[in-house]
């Protein structure tokens, strides 16, 4: 088998505050291949912006990566010094963020950022970094591009922002754009049209996404496979349709029974008991035990680690443990 | 007694956005107009839930706050149970306040943190004189089982609950009253969708509970599919579409919500191959003329370019635009 783009093994990230260590990410692990958009989901606090950000070396101190490791094509950055990491971070990784008015700096032109983000990466000359600007701007759906391109952010509507902020994040040409909720500050018409620009514009480039969200219609229309966090830990993997259809991880099968669609017909929700427990709170053993309508006393004890269930696809859940085969 | 609860007719609101007066005066501007709402009519039954949809900027926000009289209409009239509402007279709000409540989206931001949850739950019923001394506290206590909490969180602050917790605390504040029509602005979009489905399904019990009539304000359209009987699609200030509930969903009139519903990602997976949403929505301090969606709309003609249209209805709901009438 090809050697995944990107690999992430039992990464672990801890915030260390007056009253303890914080757990935020406990051991989770996963690849993601070549060209592939692999949709990352959870509630907040599950850890899916976290993740994100250890992959990318964006981890705010205190915070640290306190185990496992990340590597690019085989090669490990999770411990690189940061000037080695900076050329990686925007060259190699790209990253589109939630929030289109916070990730544009509003005293530099459109233009300046672009092409200062190009010239940084890339050994190119200025005008030919304005023409690969004014290229990407136009790619990504912004009229005008040639003369839009001088204004400032704020001459752009939220959707056109998202759009330049999609086309900073892949001007240096990278291998994986990960995405963090790039539609959650944005509308439902919108969100279509960003969405099909991120997922067109990667393909055509051959960069693999990460797609960070709390909105699994986005996931299901958009990505290959599916990652569900909960409390910092991995609950299931695996192919989109599988995981959306047939959701063996009781946790997933309790999110996608609470989530209304436009064609249910039943009157009722299922709804989940509870809600994720603090990070300094995670129950023993099997982090959702309390909430699960499944548990049994294994649970309760011990840590259950993914599962391999063919086809791609690992659930954490003892359910699926063969010595527990009875328990079925 | 008719069974309509509330009747808003011509509900209009104008801010004012101009510059200063000295500016004004200086660069020789004009006084500046933002329309909030333009002429929107709807009835609300007894013990429906009327649900008002919209991208953001669509005046569904507006909409509530002048139907629980936090904001003065600058035209039309509000009839609550065949009473006009009288801005200027503080007595009859007052005898009117007491039937309808609000609970608002952000359960962070509208729980006073100094309070304690009781004191939060017995403001309406001390400010209304509804009970006194010990039966206060019982009352409370009451009122956090109905929503799912126990009555000893009455001595907690705020900062002690979850999201969804508090937004139980909003319900039970806003439930102590005894209202009989409650306005809920965006009530789940602020937690995740386990909790949600929570929240959805305490809000269908206590409506079966107590009779209560919703008017329910969301971007959601899933959530709205979910909860609603007749549903008002908002562009621009403008009603441009009231359904029967699945209706909507089933045979959408106005092509704003055909175009709404085609860019809602998708969980089913059928692999439906979505029209392309076109543009954003304008700036509504200098909306299009004639109907506000032509510069969007795949079916506009001339007409919608010069001429706003009216509500004419269609089987089963009504729908303000032309191309409809022509040819189908």
């Amino acid at each position: 088998m090809a050697e995944p783009l990107l690999s992430v093994r039992d990464l672990v990230v801890e915030f260390p505050t007056r009253r303890g260590t914080l757990r935020a990410i406990d051991r989770v692990s996963f690849d993601l291949k070549e060209g592939e958009v692999l949709g990352m989901v959870g509630e907040s606090g599950a850890g899916k912006s976290i993740t994100g950000a250890a992959i990318i070396g964006l981890i705010e101190p205190p915070g640290r990566i306190a185990g496992g490791e990340v590597r690019l094509r085989g090669e490990r950055i999770d411990n690189l010094p940061p000037d080695r990491m900076r050329r990686v971070r925007g060259r190699r990784i790209g990253k589109v963020f939630q929030d289109p008015l916070t990730s544009l700096n509003p005293l530099y032109t459109v233009a300046r950022q672009l092409t200062e983000t190009i010239r940084t990466h890339l050994d190119v000359n200025e005008k030919e970094a304005r023409r690969r600007a004014i290229a990407l701007l136009d790619r990504v759906g912004i009229p005008a591009a040639a003369r839009r391109i001088d204004d400032y952010p704020h001459h752009f509507s939220g959707g056109m922002r998202q759009r330049v902020v999609i086309a900073l994040a892949l001007c240096a040409e990278p291998e994986l754009v990960i995405a963090d909720e790039p539609t959650t500050a944005l509308d439902v018409s919108v969100q279509a049209q960003i969405i099909d620009v991120l997922k067109e514009i990667c393909a055509e480039r051959g960069a693999a996404v990460m797609l960070i969200t709390h909105d699994m219609g986005v996931i299901a229309e958009t990505a290959d496979r599916v990652a569900v966090l909960y409390a910092g830990r991995l609950a299931e993997i695996g192919p989109v349709r599988d995981v959306i259809k047939e959701a063996e991880h009781p946790y997933t099968a309790g999110l996608m029974g609470s989530i209304p669609t436009l064609t249910q017909t039943s009157d009722r929700l299922v709804q989940i008991p509870g809600s994720m427990p603090r990070l300094n709170a995670i129950p023993t053993g099997c982090a959702f035990n309390p909430r699960c309508t499944k548990v049994f006393d294994r649970c309760r004890v011990e840590r259950p680690d993914p599962i391999d269930r063919g086809s791609g696809r690992q659930v954490a859940c003892w359910l699926y443990d063969r010595a527990e085969a009875r328990h079925d | 007694m008719t069974d309509a609860l509330l009747q808003v007719q011509g509900l209009t609101r104008y801010f004012d956005v101009s510059k200063p007066w000295l500016n004004r005066v200086i660069e020789r501007s004009e006084k500046q107009f933002l329309t909030a709402t333009a002429d929107v009519s709807f009835e609300i039954k007894r013990g429906e839930t009327f649900a008002l949809v919209g991208e953001s900027g669509s005046g569904k926000s507006t909409i509530a706050k002048m139907i629980v009289a936090l904001l003065e209409p600058s035209a039309g009239t509000i009839r609550f149970d065949g009473q006009t509402m009288n801005f200027q007279s503080s007595a009859a709000m007052r005898a009117l306040r007491r039937r309808f409540q609000m609970i608002f989206q952000d359960p962070f931001a509208s729980l006073n943190p100094r309070w304690h949850v009781g004191d939060i739950i017995a403001e309406p019923i001390r400010t209304f004189g509804l009970l006194r001394g010990a039966a206060v506290m019982r009352e409370v206590g009451r009122l956090l089982d109905i929503v799912g909490l126990s009555s000893a969180d009455a001595g907690k602050f705020p900062h002690e609950f979850s999201g969804g917790q508090r937004q139980r605390i909003a319900i039970a504040r806003a439930l102590s009253s005894k209202p009989e029509f409650i306005v809920c602005d965006e009530p789940t979009s602020a937690l995740d969708v386990s909790v949600q489905a929570q929240i959805l399904n305490l809000m269908r019990d206590l409506q079966d509970e107590f009779g209560l009539t919703y008017l329910l304000i969301s971007h959601d359209l899933s959530v709205v599919r979910h909860m609603s009987n007749r549903i008002g699609v908002l562009y621009l200030g403008r009603l441009v579409e009231v359904a029967d509930g699945k209706k909507l969903f089933t045979e959408p009139q106005h092509p704003y919500s055909r175009m709404l519903l085609d860019a809602v990602p998708d969980l089913a997976l059928s692999g439906r191959r979505r029209a392309q949403v076109q543009g954003e929505i304008p700036n509504p301090i200098s909306p299009p003329p004639g109907c506000a969606f032509h510069p969007r709309c795949p079916l506009a003609f001339d007409r919608c370019r010069a001429e706003v249209p009216q509500p004419t209805p269609p089987p089963g709901g009504e729908a303000a635009c032309f191309a409809l009438g022509r040819s189908g």
